[in-house]
């Protein structure tokens, strides 16, 4: 199964039962098996007007209490940033997922991740955040998409799914879940549009008019969003007990490091990798507990974009360790013989 | 004795932030008749607009949800399909349905979405301050049509009914006037059509009203109604238009 068909299976084994898309290379497949499959469980599949129009239906549903989701890559993803916004606004959750391609504008449709920026801090308008997970084979888009739906649902917030054309191509075997939850056993929603019979009218709404009102609401967020650092950054640590350097990549990135580091291991060099699966919100800890006496005293950063994750290990670092960077965006990925390279051939 | 006029359950009693004159405040309550009339209030969900009726859900007393300007119809459309026993209506603007949501109402309605429209014509942008609408007439005088709006450089007043009315998914439109008793009786019945066809899941239905805004007609409550009978309705006659 290509990771696309992965994520949307994962989709319809967690619960998600609408999703609205429209078509735009390297995540036709998802459209496609949504299109081919969504009915079987009883859903609803639209192929909406526009990017526009697919965000603001999974708004829709949302608020209707039904898990909802939509998928695109980056130019389709920037016209959903509205609708994203107005999601978090509304705290409802849903799953957005972005296979990312060249940039800026129409770009190219080759891999990419320069949409790091727009998925961790709010792309669109206002003071928010979207959950973002960062897949980096085909199984673990597939649990990642069922743990995104968890989450969105528990937070009532937005979250992504922040893949590449690289993962959303490749094909691998897949183990799907044999137990599928029964979607009647998901959180309930009691503040969901079903029809006021028997309660007082829910509204599904983003809009504060009066004095405070918005002030009040957005620092409820805020809070939120603090638990949500404090307990829901995860990691990959790889070969980082003795390792005196260490690469740090996600998605599809960390698969071509990983080689890399095996190659290095075998010349003997100590190094290892930190692969973030969280990039909002972003695994500080670790990186504050390498600069607080670690043995590595270097650190790699290597990103399909000119460096936008960087910032992010350089903030969690606090300037104690120096960090390098190696990145190649727009058509071009960094090789396991271009990290090889960097590696021995720096003076650190 | 009969009582033969009260406040509708569905509509909350509410002070109004509606200016004098205004029709948002007749249509709300219109609807909210019909709401009750149909005995699906415990059903109903409405999606309401960006514009001077952002906060209609302050006066409807059920479900509601809002949308981005322009994207109603892209809202209601998944709330139908996931929820089908619901009724689901949206109340828009000419702003938000016939110009930056155009694309949204032309396919939601290609697609025979089975939702109940309530359109407002009122020709002009009421909340951001009076500037021109895509429905504005020619020659009338709005903040970005200082002169008044000249066909060469803003086109023509768009006919969204007329258009929409070539499309097969399209089962009932109507445009009807608040200016009078008597078209406000007529409104009425409309809007209670097109609730009728949804209950009947019988397609898309809109109701297009034309609907005063003194405050940025420069007019008078009286003359702003008169304006509707004289003038307005000349460009958009009324009556059953599918």
């Amino acid at each position: 199964m290509t990771g696309n068909e992965a994520i949307a299976q994962g989709a319809l084994d967690a619960g998600c039962r609408f999703y609205a898309g429209y078509p735009i290379t390297p995540q036709n497949e998802l459209i496609g098996y949504m299109a081919s499959h969504m009915t079987a469980y009883g859903g609803v599949f639209i192929q909406a007007e526009s990017e526009l129009s697919a965000i603001n239906m999974v708004f829709g549903a949302s608020s209707a209490g039904v898990r909802a989701m939509t998928s695109s890559s980056s130019p389709g993803i920037s016209l959903k940033q509205e609708g994203i916004s107005y999601i978090a606004g509304a705290e409802l959750p849903a799953v957005i997922v972005n296979i990312m391609r060249g940039g800026p504008g129409l770009g190219n449709i080759w891999p990419a991740q320069s949409d790091y920026f727009q998925a961790t801090r709010s792309g669109g308008h206002g003071d928010y955040h979207c959950l973002v997970l960062a897949p980096h084979s085909v199984q673990e888009a597939y649990d990642m998409v069922g743990r995104a739906f968890e989450l969105a649902d528990k937070y009532r917030m937005p979250a992504i799914i922040l893949g590449d054309g690289m993962l959303g191509q490749m094909m691998e075997p897949l183990v799907v879940k044999s137990q599928i939850p029964n979607p009647k056993s998901q959180i309930k929603k009691p503040w969901a549009l079903t029809g006021c019979k028997g309660r007082k009218p829910n509204i599904a709404k983003s809009f504060y008019m009066w004095e405070g009102e918005l002030e009040k609401f957005n620092l409820g967020l805020q809070k939120k969003y603090k638990m949500i650092q404090a307990k829901e950054e995860r990691f990959e640590g790889f070969m980082l007990s003795d390792a005196q350097i260490i690469l740090v990549a996600y998605g599809s990135m960390a698969r071509i490091a990983k080689g890399a580091i095996a190659s290095l291991r075998k010349r003997g060099i100590k190094i290892g990798l930190i692969r973030p699966l969280t990039l909002w919100p972003f695994p500080k800890k670790i990186f504050q507990s390498i600069s607080q006496g670690h043995k590595c005293r270097k650190i790699l950063v290597i990103e399909m974009s000119y460096g936008q994750m960087i910032e992010d290990v350089q903030l969690s670092l606090g300037g104690k360790i120096n960090v390098e960077f190696l990145g190649r965006s727009g058509g071009g990925v960094p090789t396991e013989e271009e990290i090889i390279k960097k590696v021995v051939s720096r003076k650190w | 004795m009969e009582k033969i006029f009260s406040h509708p359950k569905s509509l909350r009693d509410t002070p109004t932030h509606y200016c004098p004159g205004c029709g948002h405040g007749i249509a709300h309550r219109l609807i909210c008749e019909v709401i009750d009339e149909l005995g699906i209030r415990e059903r109903v969900i409405g999606i309401a607009p960006v514009g001077c009726a952002v906060i209609a859900y302050d006066y409807w007393d059920f479900d509601c949800s809002e949308a981005a300007h322009g994207r109603a119809l892209a809202v209601a459309t998944a709330i139908k399909r996931v929820r089908p026993e619901n009724i689901v209506f949206t109340y828009q603007g000419d702003g938000d349905l016939a110009a930056i949501g155009t694309n949204e109402t032309i396919h939601a309605a290609n697609r025979g979405e089975s939702l109940t429209v309530i359109f407002i014509n009122n020709a002009i942008y009421g909340m951001t301050g009076g500037q021109m609408a895509p429905t504005t007439l020619v020659g009338q005088k709005t903040v970005t049509t200082p002169v008044g709006r000249e066909s060469k450089l803003h086109g023509y007043p768009l006919k969204i009914s007329e258009m929409l009315a070539l499309l097969e998914g399209v089962k009932y439109i109507e445009r009807t006037s608040l200016n009078s008793p008597q078209e406000i009786l007529k409104t009425k019945q409309a809007i209670r059509q097109a609730f009728e066809n949804q209950v009947n899941n019988i397609g898309f239905s809109m109701v297009e009203i034309l609907s005063p805004c003194p405050t940025y007609w420069g007019m008078s409550p009286k003359e702003s109604m008169d304006w509707i009978k004289n003038v307005m309705s000349r460009e958009f006659p009324l009556g059953r238009i599918k």
